[in-house]
């Protein structure tokens, strides 16, 4: 970090009241330059949006409840068909928790090379951890489902591999590079002066990671690792395109077998965005509390 | 170049590494219209989505509650719903919604008659607005950051309201959104991969016809990895040398 010459009224309080820019100026760089490390978006939802679901979700039932003559009722179909949809959201429950936990392992190992001393190592974390972070989603997603193969032969026995594991590996890759740099960005934030001083104590570099800089870089990342799951959360139905059995294919399954009655458009994918806002709304409002409690009080 | 070309026909032939795209013209033809395509298609929604932030930015402070409430439905609906359900809307139900109410303009494509609006223009209009639901916050939050004492001293100074936006708040708050929007814009970039959920010729599309065509998908995958990554270093180094000339000098670190 460079060092920066003070200005009154622009980095320090003004004695005037009139400052060149608010305190949120500064606040909103600050938030820009944090998410560059951990995380593109941060979720921002609120309990209304569920509630506006639900009411989109009625009052497309009514509708199409009232325009309907001798026709099975849309809310009968939905509720026929629920468990079906709910048994594709398992799937990208399953997606998410093992495409999550792949990339927090394998985050961890590429965040903490990126801050080795070893130049050849941090170089070539660093130049992977790009690459991941950069490269689309979708691009990864088609990479990893394309080009692993369907089964494996192990001796005479062969295993197949099924779709959505293939799914959890392609999502597995984002996660990998942006948690890496969540770990990059924990590491460097702690202030020197704790290197410096168990440096002082005799500590190894080994013992100064493991024993006082991650302990303390573990709170922090907490919140932004979070996010990230619930931004995965909310991508896996993008594997519904590779034909992955999950929600998203489910619904249009499930439409498919109701004739594609267009009246059902609205309820079978409010429904589904609905499911979604559910499972996603208390995680995202856990890691905002979580951040407060969290947040370093200089 | 026909020896470039011929350098990836004797690659194939020795190695198995098909890169067809460059040796075979059609497969070229179509490869750099694909990399035309999204290019074209980044750029449009960069710049629309722009024009979407600022005019929306300003939408929010206006006087009429009516234009207020809008803007702020507009941004919690594009805000908080997936980018991939927002493009199949806007092409299947708005597109198709139109075309069968015969308010799409149409013109005549050789004895046929094709919407105005195709499948490209459908998603730049989605993107757009996707990105622009971000940019609108991005554009207020640094309109807020501009003391409205800055502004009184401009109309002190004979500025109009309109003049005192365009040259002393834009200025300003446009050095504070800076690298919010530089987030924002990158992910707009890998968004436009989206467009391939309708048929957009784009890369990402293309990419699988060519590979459909040849089986080549190591290959193909390369190239999309390349491409993509190269696009948005393209864009963020440009981006960052912006941000380092238009910093305001002693702000921040």
């Amino acid at each position: 970090m460079k060092r920066c010459r003070m200005l009154t009224g622009v980095n320090t309080t003004a004695p005037t009241r009139l400052p060149v820019l608010l305190p949120s100026a500064a606040a909103t760089i600050g938030a820009a330059r944090r998410e560059r490390h951990e995380g593109t978006f941060r979720l921002n939802l609120k309990l209304w949006h569920g509630g506006a679901l639900l009411l989109l979700l009625l009052i497309f039932l009514g509708v199409a409840e009232a325009a309907n003559g001798t026709r099975e009722g849309p809310w009968a179909i939905l509720w026929r068909w629920k468990w079906f949809v709910l048994q594709g959201f398992g799937l990208n429950l399953l997606i998410s928790f093992l495409a999550m936990a792949l990339g927090t392992v394998a985050g961890a190992v590429l965040g903490l090379m990126q801050v080795s001393l070893l130049a050849p190592v941090r170089t070539s974390s660093w130049v992977v951890t790009q690459f991941f972070r950069n490269s689309p989603w979708l691009v990864l997603l088609f990479t990893v489902m394309l080009l692993l193969p369907f089964e494996i032969e192990i001796g005479d026995t062969v295993f197949p591999i099924p779709d959505w594991t293939k799914a959890v590996i392609g999502f597995s890759l984002p996660i990998m590079a942006n948690l890496s740099e969540v770990v990059r960005g924990a590491v460097i934030s702690i202030p020197s002066g704790q290197w410096e001083s168990s440096e002082s104590l005799a500590f190894s570099r080994r013992q100064t990671i493991w024993m006082i800089i991650l302990p303390q870089c573990f709170k922090r990342m907490i919140p932004p690792w979070m996010n990230w799951y619930c931004i995965l959360a909310m991508a896996t139905p993008l594997c519904s395109i590779m034909g992955v059995e999950e929600s998203v294919t489910h619904v249009s399954q499930a439409m498919a077998a109701e004739d594609n009655r267009p009246d059902l458009l609205t309820p079978f994918y409010s429904f589904l965005l609905l499911i979604h806002f559910v499972y996603t709304y208390p995680i995202a409002r856990w890691t905002i509390s979580l951040e407060r409690k969290f947040a370093v009080k200089l | 170049m026909e020896a470039f070309f011929e350098w990836f026909r004797a690659l194939y032939e020795q190695s198995g590494w098909n890169f067809v795209f460059i040796y075979e013209q059609y497969e070229r033809e179509r490869f750099i219209t694909a990399m035309w395509t999204t290019i074209k298609l980044s750029i449009y929604c960069l710049l629309f989505s722009l024009v979407v932030g600022v005019v929306g930015a300003w939408a929010q402070g206006a006087k009429s509650a009516i234009v207020r409430n809008v803007m702020a439905g507009y941004i919690q609906v594009f805000r908080n719903t997936p980018p991939l359900v927002q493009i199949l809307f806007f092409y299947f139900v708005l597109g198709t919604g139109l075309d069968r109410a015969g308010l799409m303009p149409t013109y005549d494509a050789g004895g046929y008659l094709e919407p105005m609006l195709g499948a490209f223009g459908w998603a730049v209009i989605s993107l757009s607005f996707f990105a622009g639901a971000f940019n609108v916050e991005i554009f207020r939050s640094g309109i807020e950051a501009v003391p409205e004492s800055t502004v009184e001293a401009a109309e002190a100074l004979g500025y109009s309201r309109l003049m005192a936006y365009i040259y002393v708040v834009l200025p300003l708050a446009f050095r504070v959104s800076l690298p919010a929007l530089n987030n924002n814009l990158v992910n707009l970039i890998k968004t436009t991969t989206l467009a391939y959920v309708i048929a957009v010729p784009e890369m990402m599309y293309t990419a699988n016809q060519i590979w459909s065509d040849n089986v080549n998908v190591p290959e193909m995958m390369i190239v999309l990895f390349i491409f993509y990554v190269g696009l948005v270093a393209i864009l963020v180094y440009f981006m960052h040398k912006w941000e380092h000339a238009m910093r305001i000098p002693g702000y921040g670190t």
